[in-house]
């Protein structure tokens, strides 16, 4: 699995960061961590070239570094951190659900720069919605202060942790750590947003600025752009130093709450779904994140916390819980009776649950739907001998056998051999059948690398093969623009329009048609990615089923 | 004799039984292949069409919006250009980003960056500092008065140590340095001898400040040019 995820962490980073950190990254994540000289004899690079990439992979929360005992600082590449590129649109589009707009924005520029302060990122965010709305309205910052203060402290949002200094020991590097823990949501005093000075809301722009004193000349449009961080005035920021990025473990554990959810609406009921959305926020203060139980709660804070407008009773709502927790999926366990009754969130088993329907849907579409009746047999019985299966799965003996073997030979089954005497004869040894689930999802998961990583390559393959029409057309709309800028008449406009031939510009739309499916495919495949790689580490533990 | 039986003669038949494999007589192995294999495993059933709707066209247009962003930005290192086969002329006038080749593009905060990452922007002006003094220096020495190519190198040792003092201590800068001063005497030795073959009275015709070229003279040019002006 390595081995895919290195080459799908390769092509992520050449689209994204170019080449050269693409050799540095690929280089740091086949062969281990490295200082600074190894890397650069490894990877044939000019010695700046090298240093321009770390300090990419740095910045955007890839890398670490540290100092060996030789003194040397050596760099280690997190290639999982990599991977996530992949789901970049889809923390945006969390944002925009949950903050609006701002949210987004704010979002989606700290995904762009890997760590800023806040000043800078509220700044060049206010500045964006400033310019994107209309004339005589702007943005105040103070709402998007605000906004990015709500991201803080519902921990979407969290402070880059100093790393251990150049010149420091080692000593001290374990207590700063500790501190930042605990620093981690904390936004600095500087930043904090004094209420009392906020007069009114949108046009006040200027006289918010003033009495920031910061500098109150920024009324000049800048155009959204990841122009150098240099620009920006470092030094006068109130909050220098303190760094911030994006969460990611917090809008994991977001987006897996929101599959549970939708899980338990499509099978139960809307009421269910919202019985089980507000044990997830009582939760939410008792739980570590991402812990595969969450701490029990009683029927009564359920009942109290529900939401009004549910109108649900005390007694459809203890039906509901006794619902779910008798059903087979084992979600919601009852813990005890205390309270009346103390009920149990099970996120590992939830995940389960998903994985195990995801990979019955890509049984079924890989290898017909006898098939899938075949695994779901083996899951629910756990051991079955051939002749059982034939037997159970109402198939006729050949084909039961034939797709069973099929199912074998792609690793989706495992077998295990039952000898009834010493010298394990064939005719004398039970052959049982079974399905561990772990195993399969590696498996699976391995693959979706593999498939992500072509997907990207043949994107790449489609963009190379028809550059020259692409910058073709490039040229010709810029053509047009200028004209059109200049003021031409119709006759000319329809001369440019005519340099590109008709089948020229069809081959172009199914071009753009192809890697927009392709980019689309990419998106849908993270998805299961995504859950593959949530069930996996809790299910670690549990060695077979 | 030998040849009969399984000998070593006999190429006939398999390396292996297939009677121990399973196969009957008569049924059998798979006919040999005589291409290879093909590149794809046949797809026996379609695939299902992917999502639709709203959400998935905004997550489409963000992820394509997002990887074009990412392309402009400087984070995106953009591997040097090769070099051309022939040297142009017009190479020399280009301005088309030959002095960004060195710099970053963007400042990371190096209180959280480990120091050797900085990268040492070479600076072009020392060249040109180490021109002036040494045509200085031979003029002072042709109009006869003594001592004055050694007021010449105390000036030139002068401006460089101003220069050492005004950046960081670097090992790299020192050595350059003293390479510099190295030319810069070797040039004044070499000029000097020029200018006693050649007319006198030249070095009086022209102003001092004839050759001084302004502050962006060697910012867009290459090293080439600065061959240009020494006649």
């Amino acid at each position: 699995m390595a081995q895919s995820q290195v080459r799908l962490g390769g092509l992520l980073l050449q689209h994204q960061y170019g080449e050269i950190v693409e050799n540095v990254g690929t280089f740091l994540a086949s062969k281990g961590s490295f200082a600074l000289r190894d890397i650069t004899d490894g990877t044939k690079l000019g010695v700046n070239e090298v240093k321009k990439a770390l300090c990419v992979l740095i910045q955007h929360n890839m890398m670490d570094f540290e100092k060996n005992r030789r003194g040397l600082i050596e760099y280690t590449v997190h290639i999982n951190k990599v991977l996530l590129i992949t789901r970049y649109p889809r923390y945006i589009y969390c944002a925009k659900t949950l903050y609006g707009d701002v949210g987004e924005f704010l979002v989606e520029e700290l995904l762009s720069h890997g760590q800023m302060l806040m000043s800078q990122v509220c700044r060049r965010v206010s500045d964006r919605i400033t310019q994107a709305l209309e004339e005589g309205q702007s943005m105040d910052e103070f709402q998007v202060r605000k906004t990015f203060v709500e991201l803080v402290k519902t921990h979407f949002l969290q402070r880059v942790a100093s790393p251990p200094s150049d010149s420091g020991d080692n000593a001290d590097s374990e207590t700063e750590l500790q501190v930042m823990e605990k620093e981690m949501f904390l936004i600095p005093p500087a930043m904090d947003i004094d209420y009392s000075k906020v007069h009114s809301s949108v046009t006040s722009s200027s006289k918010r600025k003033r009495e920031d004193g910061e500098e109150g000349d920024k009324v000049a449009k800048r155009p959204r752009s990841t122009s150098p961080l240099s620009d920006e005035k470092n030094e006068d920021a109130p909050d220098k130093g303190v760094y911030w990025h994006v969460n990611f473990t917090r809008f994991h554990q977001f987006f897996r709450d929101q599959s549970v959810l939708s899980a338990v609406n499509s099978k139960i009921d809307r009421y269910a779904c919202e019985i089980v959305r507000t044990m997830l926020r009582i939760s939410e203060k008792t739980t570590v994140p991402l812990a595969p139980t969450t701490h029990p709660m009683s029927s009564h804070e359920i009942f109290q916390n529900l939401p009004p407008e549910l109108d649900l009773n005390r007694q459809t709502l203890g039906e509901y819980l006794t619902l779910l927790a008798e059903d087979k999926t084992e979600i919601v366990n009852k813990a005890g009776e205390s309270g009346g009754g103390m009920y149990v969130l099970n996120m590992q088993k939830a995940l389960e649950t998903l994985c195990k329907a995801s990979i019955e849907s890509v049984v079924q579409e890989r290898f017909g739907s006898k098939c899938s009746r075949i695994f779901r047999l083996l899951l629910m019985k756990r051991h079955l001998e051939q002749k059982q299966v034939e037997d159970m799965a109402m198939i006729p003996a050949k084909e039961a056998k034939e797709l069973l073997y099929k199912l074998f030979s792609e690793n989706f089954v495992t077998m295990q051999e039952i000898p009834k005497t010493p010298d394990h004869a064939p005719s004398r040894t039970f052959y049982l059948f079974g399905i561990n689930m772990h195993q399969v999802s590696r498996m699976l998961l391995d693959r979706c690398y593999k498939a992500m990583g072509n997907l990207i390559s043949r994107r790449e393959h489609e963009n190379t093969e028809n550059r020259r029409l692409v910058e073709k057309s490039q040229r010709v709309d810029a053509i047009a623009a200028s004209l059109q800028s200049s003021g031409a008449d119709t006759t000319q406009m329809s001369e440019v329009e005519e340099m590109i031939t008709p089948p020229e510009r069809q081959q172009l739309n199914k071009l753009k048609h192809d890697i927009s499916k392709l980019e689309q495919s990419e998106l849908q495949l993270d998805e299961t990615i995504f859950l593959l790689e949530s069930y996996l580490p809790g299910s670690a533990a549990m060695v077979m089923y | 004799m030998a040849g009969r039986g399984r000998g070593r003669g006999g190429h006939r038949g398999l390396s292996f039984d297939p009677g121990a494999l399973g196969f009957g007589r008569g049924e059998g192995l798979p006919p040999p292949t005589l291409q290879p294999p093909p590149i794809y495993p046949p797809l026996e059933f379609k695939p299902v069409p992917l999502q639709e709707g709203e959400e998935a066209n905004y997550l489409l247009a963000l992820k394509q919006e997002f990887r074009g962003s990412m392309r402009e930005s400087p984070y995106f290192i953009k591997p040097q250009s090769a070099k051309k086969d022939i040297e142009r002329y017009s190479d020399k006038y280009q301005l088309n980003g030959q002095n960004k080749r060195q710099g970053l593009g963007w400042t990371p905060d190096w209180n959280t960056f480990p120091k050797e990452l900085r990268i040492r922007e070479k600076k072009p002006k020392r060249l040109k500092l180490s021109v002036k003094p040494s045509l200085s220096g031979t003029k002072l020495k042709v109009k006869g008065q003594k001592g004055d190519a050694k007021e010449a190198e105390n000036k030139l040792k002068q401006i460089l140590q101003a220069e050492e003092d005004g950046e960081d201590d670097d090992d790299e800068d020192d050595e350059e340095e003293e390479k510099k001063k190295k030319e810069a005497e070797g040039e004044e030795e070499e000029e000097e001898e020029l200018y006693d073959e050649e007319d006198i009275e030249e070095g009086t015709d022209y102003a001092l400040s004839y050759f001084d070229n302004g502050e962006d003279y060697l910012d867009a040019d290459d090293d080439a040019l600065e061959d240009g002006p020494v006649y």
